[in-house]
C-alpha cells in the first residue's frame, strides 16, 4: 500500500483495478469456500454424506483467478478441488450443497456425479468427469471456437500437477500452441497426487513446459491473492489480444486429505501439514484487507456468521431435497429421451 | 441422378453440410492441403479457408477432445481419424467424454460431434491400417455408431450425423472408397440414424450385415438365384442403436438367418444381432443362427496370402449362405 498525494490513497488491489469492494468480496467467497469445504469433512464424518474431496488450502488462487475473468462471458472448465472458483463465477452453495447430497435439483449433474463435478450451461461452467485433465483439450476446442466465431471470451481451465503428467494435457497445450488460442491454463500445484509428492511427478516445473508449446509459463504463489490476480488478468488480456495461451503453475498446499476415503498421515507428516497450513493465504489476505483500513475484525465476525448461516441453510436445503426418481437412471442418454436406457 | 463413388459421397455430404450451416467444420490430420490421405477432403479447404478445414497437429485425443469442447460450445465439428487403427489413443474423449457429455451433466450440455473413421482391409495395410474397431464402441450408450455400404447412404448417413444432437461415429470402409459406386443424388436429403435398409427381398435366407462384406453377399445372392436360393439381405446401416424391429422383421420373412461383418467374431455386432433374435425369436427358427466374421486374431496380416485368408469374399460369403439355406 502506499500513499500518494495527501487525499487519495492507492492500494495494491486498487492499482491492479480492483475496487474495495471487489477486494472484499474476494475475501468473502474464499472464506465462504472454506467453510462449506469443512462443513462437508463433518458432514461426512457424521454419516451424513458419503464421499467429499476438499479444496482446503486452494481457495486463494481459484478466487483469484476467477475475479480476474470475465464472468459474464468467459467459459469455465475447473477440476474437482475448485469449490472457491465455481462459488466465485456465480454457483450458490445451496447448489454445491444440492450435489454433496446428491439430489434431483443438483444443478451440476442431478444428483448422478460426484462432489466435485461442476457444470452448468447457464454459468458456463462446462460438466467434467473424473478421469483427469480430459478438460485441457475441451477448453481448447472451445478457445478455438471463439477464434472461429470471433467471440472476445476466454477459456480457462485448472487441473493438478499430477494430471499435468496426461497426454491431454500436452495434447491440449500443443494444440492450442499451434492456432495461438485464448485459453488460460492453470495448475493447482498442490504438492501431492493422492498419495504420490511433487517430487515423484515431476521431473521439473509445469511452468516450464509452455517454453515447449510456444507460449508463456508463469510460476506465481497460490497463497497471494493479488499475484494470481494480476497474472491471470494480463493473461487474459494478450489471449484476447490474439497472442495465445498463458500457462500458470499456481504454488500452493492441500491441507486436507486427497478425500474423505484418504489417511493423508501415511505418507505425510502432521509437522509438514502445521507448518504450510502457517502460509494459508486466507489469514494473509485479511491481514492485507485490515491493514489497508477497509476490514476490521468486526466486519470479520459478522461475516463469519453470515456465512455460517448461508452454509447452515444450505446443507438443510440439500439433506432434505428429495433424491432423483430411481427411474431417472434411463433419461439423457440421447436427446430424443422416448424409450431410451431400457435396453 | 448421378452415379458416384463412395468417397465422393461423403466428400459431397460435407461439402453441402458445411454450405448449409457455417457452423460445421472438419478437423484432423492431412485433410487441409492435402485433402486427406484419401482425397476424402479433397477441395474443401478452397472454398472454406483453413480455419474450417483444420489440419490439426498429430494427436488423436486431441482432435477428439478439441471437436468435443467445440461441440459442447454450440459448433458442429466433423473430427477425422485417419485410419480407424489410430482413434484409440480418442478412446477414452470418445466413451468417458462424448458419450456421457448429456447424461453426466443431466441434460444441461450436450456433444454433437461426429468422428469420421475409415475401417476395413483388404488394402495390403496390415496389422495397424485394417482393423475393425467397432466392437470397442459398440455398447457404450450415449454414442451412435453409423457404418454405410451404399453411397447413397454414405452421403445420407454423414448430413444425419453432422445434424444429430448428440455424438455419432461415423465408420466409412476404406476399400470401398473406390469399389463402391451408386446412385447419389444431388440434392439435400438425409438417411435417418437407427434405420436398417432391406437391399433385396427373398424368401429362404435372411443375411444380415452392414458396411463392405454387404457387397460379397449381393454378388452371391446373384449366384444363389440361379441355383433356386432366394436371399433376403438387411443392411443395419446404423449399428448403435440396432434397427430391433428390421431386424426382426427380416429374419421372420425365412426363419434362417446368417450375419456377416468384417469385425471380428467374439463380442462383434453380430453377437448382439443374435442375442436379440435368440430373445424374440428363437421358436420362429428353422436353422441355428449363423455368423460369418473375420476370425478372433489381433487384426489381418499384410502378406497377401495371409490378407486374403483373413477378408471376406464372395466365395466364403456363397458358401455360408448356401450352407445355411441347405439346412
Amino acid at each position: 500500500m502506499t500513499q500518494s498525494g495527501s487525499t487519495k490513497q492507492t492500494f495494491q488491489h486498487t492499482e491492479l483495478g480492483l475496487s474495495h469492494e471487489q477486494a472484499i468480496e474476494m475475501y468473502a467467497t474464499m472464506q465462504l469456500a472454506r467453510k462449506f469445504d469443512e462443513r462437508n469433512l463433518l458432514l461426512q464424518r457424521a454419516g451424513k454424506i458419503n464421499f467429499h474431496v476438499s479444496g482446503v488450502g486452494q481457495e486463494v488462487a481459484q478466487v483469484a483467478a476467477a475475479f480476474a475473468l470475465d464472468r459474464e462471458n468467459d467459459y469455465f472448465l475447473p477440476y474437482y478441488r475448485d469449490y472457491g472458483f465455481v462459488l466465485a463465477v456465480g454457483m450458490t452453495v445451496k447448489e454445491l450443497m444440492l450435489s454433496v447430497f446428491a439430489k434431483a435439483e443438483d444443478p451440476n449433474s442431478g444428483g448422478r456425479q460426484m462432489p466435485g463435478h461442476f457444470g452448468s450451461k447457464r454459468l458456463r461452467i462446462v460438466t467434467g468427469s473424473s478421469p483427469v485433465t480430459t478438460q485441457v483439450p475441451h477448453a481448447v476446442g472451445i478457445a478455438l471456437s471463439a477464434k472461429m466465431k470471433k467471440k472476445p471470451i476466454v477459456s480457462f481451465v485448472t487441473f493438478g500437477e499430477g494430471s499435468s503428467n496426461q497426454g491431454d494435457f500436452h495434447e491440449g497445450c500443443n494444440f492450442a500452441g499451434v492456432h495461438k488460442l485464448p485459453v488460460i491454463l492453470m495448475c493447482e500445484n498442490n504438492q501431492y497426487a493422492i498419495s504420490v509428492p511433487v517430487h515423484k511427478q515431476l521431473g521439473g516445473r509445469v511452468s516450464d513446459r509452455a517454453i515447449g508449446y510456444g507460449f508463456p509459463g508463469i510460476r506465481v504463489d497460490g497463497n497471494d491473492a493479488l499475484e494470481v490476480y494480476r497474472i491471470v488478468k494480463e493473461a487474459r488480456e494478450r489471449a484476447i489480444a490474439g497472442e495465445g495461451p498463458t500457462l500458470i503453475e499456481a504454488m500452493m498446499y492441500r491441507l486436507s486429505p486427497h478425500s474423505t476415503s484418504d489417511n493423508d498421515l501415511a505418507y505425510r507428516t502432521k509437522e509438514e501439514v502445521d507448518e504450510n497450513r502457517e502460509k494459508d493465504g486466507i489469514p494473509k489476505f485479511k491481514q492485507y484487507l485490515i491493514e489497508c483500513g477497509i476490514w476490521d475484525e468486526e466486519r470479520d465476525t459478522e461475516l463469519l456468521a453470515a456465512i455460517r448461516k448461508q452454509v447452515d441453510e444450505a446443507t438443510e436445503y440439500g439433506d432434505k431435497a428429495p433424491f432423483p426418481v430411481p427411474e431417472s437412471v434411463l433419461h439423457h442418454v440421447y436427446a430424443d429421451d422416448a424409450g431410451q436406457g431400457e435396453g | 441422378m448421378a452415379v458416384m463413388e463412395y468417397i465422393d459421397a461423403i466428400r459431397l455430404a460435407m461439402k453441402e453440410e458445411m454450405e448449409r450451416d457455417e457452423d460445421v467444420f472438419v478437423l484432423g490430420e492431412d485433410v487441409g492441403v492435402k485433402g486427406g490421405v484419401f482425397t476424402t477432403t479433397k477441395g474443401l479447404q478452397d472454398q472454406f479457408g483453413e480455419l474450417r478445414v483444420m489440419d490439426t497437429p498429430l494427436a488423436e485425443s486431441a482432435i477428439a477432445g478439441v471437436a468435443i469442447g467445440a461441440a459442447m460450445y454450440g459448433m458442429k465439428p466433423i473430427a477425422e481419424m485417419q485410419y480407424s487403427d489410430f482413434m484409440f489413443p480418442a478412446t477414452n474423449q470418445i466413451i468417458s467424454e462424448a458419450a456421457k457429455i448429456r447424461y453426466r451433466s443431466n441434460n444441461d450440455w450436450s456433444c454433437p460431434v461426429v468422428i469420421r473413421a475409415p475401417i476395413g482391409g483388404g488394402i495390403f495395410g496390415g496389422l495397424y491400417h485394417s482393423q475393425c474397431p467397432e466392437s470397442v464402441f459398440f455398447g457404450t450408450p450415449g454414442l451412435k455408431i453409423v457404418a454405410p455400404y451404399r453411397a447413397y447412404d454414405a452421403k445420407g448417413l454423414l448430413k444425419a450425423a453432422v445434424r444429430d444432437p448428440d455424438p455419432v461415429i461415423y465408420f466409412e470402409n476404406k476399400k470401398s472408397y473406390k469399389l463402391i459406386t451408386g446412385e447419389v443424388p444431388e440434392d439435400d436429403y438425409i438417411v435417418p440414424i437407427g434405420k436398417a435398409n432391406v437391399l433385396r427381398e427373398g424368401e429362404d435366407i435372411t443375411v444380415i450385415g452392414y458396411s463392405m462384406p454387404l457387397l460379397f453377399v449381393e454378388q452371391a445372392a446373384e449366384e444363389l438365384e440361379k441355383e433356386g436360393i432366394s436371399a433376403h439381405i438387411l443392411d443395419l446401416r446404423t449399428i448403435q442403436p440396432l434397427d430391433k424391429e428390421a431386424i426382426l422383421e427380416a429374419v421372420r420373412k425365412t426363419g434362417k438367418v446368417l450375419i456377416v461383418h468384417e469385425d471380428n467374431k467374439t463380442g462383434g455386432v453380430g453377437a448382439e444381432v443374435s442375442a436379440i433374435i435368440a430373445e424374440e425369436l428363437l421358436f420362429e427358427l428353422d436353422a441355428p443362427i449363423q455368423r460369418l466374421c473375420a476370425p478372433d486374431v489381433p487384426a489381418m496380416p499384410i502378406n497377401p496370402p495371409g490378407e486374403k485368408f483373413y477378408m471376406l469374399n464372395k466365395e466364403k460369403v456363397l458358401e455360408a449362405m448356401r450352407n445355411l439355406a441347405l439346412f
